[in-house]
């Protein structure tokens, strides 16, 4: 099984140094970029079919194409890696930047080129130190071989790379939080058109990729589209994925698979199964911000239209997995606690209506549950939905407790009808 | 008054970010590097440095969950309560915590050691549950690991 993203990273979780980078054909994307002009560089990705894998799937491609090109577009043009990975259950952007660092810089430099850009961000989450150190690194040897800087070998293409590290909320992953933080503002979300591609960092046209995706922009340039798409079991999705498990599996981990490899073979295969002693309830498929879904679910591609179609989404590909020992109701409390806690506080639904969920869930959980309750719940599922927020946090948020709701209804009954948590 | 050693470091950020106001998260990290919070006075210092309203640094300053508005231990414990900590049982690593340093949530160890605070998603689930302590991450935690984890910080 060919594994591009993750194929030469080494085995001691030391980073894979430059010249070792380079043997294993690094930079060969970029040098083949180089050789087309911006537009090729884009209609490839836009062929390969990557789509996007912070977790709203959208297509690459299709994004770059929405940045004004030629000789009259708004400069300076930026190109940013969102890296601040805070989607709870989820950790495969760290392993990513820390493993393989100019895999991440090689992906961003071919954006730049495929869109003009100027200048480029890593927008790196705070708490990932070890990244950031690897990352400074690698900026700098890029650089230093002239990946980086002033006519990036030999070639009439400029670009200046940043690192950014945060100062810690989820909102800034939210991709117009992103810039607000960037330019130095609370990160609120902004109303959309016009977009981030027209008019983002400072104004000026700006594309947001997530770590993982610009990490297969190298690949696809360097075997081609076609070779990029048939990676992925399927054909409409393109590449493989990283997948992960956490919860009380056997192996949590990550693996790189095939884009569309199936619920049970990450949950069985890879992770595990349970630990003995504990039977499976449900999964989270792809962070916090996804529906529940259940055992008939495992023959289920984990890719962005199948899970979409099964009542869920992909996310992030990081399963989080809930086993029959642990309470559904204070797996609700915690992540509605995260969701309340990290919202900006723009959107009245958002900031007046997770805080509220929260508060009933933490008191069902304590046994202070009351008759009606459920139907709060019920209110909040339906109101707070796309369109209705600027944003997606708090849709998101509803995700894992729309789900819940259904599959887990008789335990949130039980939890105000005995007046207490039946798992404590 | 910001030290010339911070002005200077905060002078170096400038030219990574199209306008001043960019380089207020690192102002507010920069000064926390070295005084371990922002007090008030700091964030009108630094709104001096870079031409802009206390405001417009105030309202960075109280939104990022790692800049401190308050002085906090010599050493900061951030406890992950996110969902895969939670399944793993990051609750009795919380009450572990308060009863050895005799503290909730958002509070200073009375020797002024330790601060504990919870924290979001560390990225590190499949090693669930974990915690940073300062700069540096401990997973697959215990409570005796806690134990000797903290000893390692004086």
């Amino acid at each position: 099984m060919e594994k591009p993203l993750t194929g030469r990273m080494r085995g001691d979780g030391e980073a894979v140094e430059l010249p070792a980078y380079e043997r294993a054909d690094g930079y060969q994307g970029l040098r083949r970029a180089l050789k087309l002009s911006p537009r090729e560089v884009q209609e490839q990705v836009r062929a390969a079919k990557l789509l996007g894998r912070g977790g709203a799937g959208f297509d690459a491609g299709e994004k770059w194409a929405h940045v004004p090109m030629g000789d009259d577009a708004p400069h300076p043009k930026y190109v940013i890696a969102n890296a601040d990975e805070m989607e709870p259950g989820t950790m495969k952007d760290r392993w990513l930047m820390e493993a393989d660092p100019h895999q991440l810089l090689e992906g961003m430099i071919i954006a730049s080129y495929a869109v003009g850009a100027d200048a480029a961000y890593v927008f790196l989450r705070w708490a990932y130190k070890t990244a950031a150190k690897r990352l400074a690194r690698a900026i700098a040897e890029a650089y230093e071989k002239g990946y980086l800087g002033r006519n990036i070998l030999g070639s009439s293409y400029s670009l200046e790379l940043y690192l950014h590290t945060s100062a810690g909320r989820y909102m800034c992953g939210e991709a117009d939080g992103l810039l607000d933080a960037l330019e130095g503002k609370r990160a609120v979300p902004r109303s959309k058109p016009p977009f981030a591609t027209t008019c983002g960092l400072w104004g000026k046209p700006t594309v947001v990729n997530n770590v993982e995706t610009l990490c297969c922009v190298p690949h696809i340039l360097r075997g081609g589209a076609d070779r990029f798409l048939k990676l992925s079991r399927g054909g409409k999705e393109g590449g493989t994925k990283i997948y992960g498990a956490s919860g009380r599996v056997k192996r949590p981990g990550l693996w790189e698979l095939p884009l569309g490899a199936t619920v049970g073979e990450v949950f069985h295969d890879c992770a595990g199964g349970m630990r003995d002693g504990l039977a499976f309830r449900a999964l989270l498929p792809g962070g916090a911000s996804s529906d529940f879904i259940t055992a008939e679910h495992f023959d289920v591609p984990m890719d962005f239209g199948s899970m979409g179609r099964a009542g869920s989404r992909l996310g992030t590909g990081t399963m989080v997995v809930l086993d029959d020992r642990t309470c559904p109701v204070g797996v609700l409390v915690s992540l509605e606690r995260f969701f309340a806690r990290e919202s900006c506080g723009w959107c009245t639904p958002c900031r007046e209506g997770l805080p509220w969920v929260r508060s009933i869930l933490e008191a069902m959980e304590r046994g202070d549950g009351r008759e009606g309750d459920l139907d709060v719940l019920d209110d909040h599922v339906r109101t707070i939905k796309m369109h209705h927020t600027f944003c997606t946090l708090a849709p998101g948020a509803m995700m894992p407790l729309r789900s819940a709701l259904r599959y887990f209804r008789d335990d949130f009954r039980r939890h105000v009808a005995e007046k207490r948590c039946p798992w404590r | 008054m910001l030290s010339e050693q911070e002005q200077d470091a905060i002078r170096g950020e400038l030219a990574r970010y199209a306008l001043k106001r960019g380089a207020v998260p690192e102002a507010l990290k920069i000064v926390q590097a070295r005084r371990g919070w922002v007090s008030d006075e700091a964030v009108r210092d630094i709104a001096d440095f870079l031409g802009l309203t206390p405001e417009e640094v105030d309202e960075v300053a109280t939104y990022y969950c790692l800049v401190f508005r308050r002085p906090v231990g010599r050493h900061v414990i951030l406890l992950c309560d996110s969902v895969s900590c939670w399944i793993t049982d990051c609750e009795t690593l919380r009450e572990h915590l308060c009863r050895r340093l005799g503290v909730g949530l958002g509070e200073t160890s009375g020797d002024g050691r330790f601060t504990l605070l919870p924290v979001a998603c560390l990225g590190a689930c499949d090693k669930a549950p974990v915690m940073m302590v300062d700069d540096d991450l401990h997973v697959e935690l215990t409570t005796e690991k806690i134990d000797e984890v903290l000893d390692r910080y004086r």
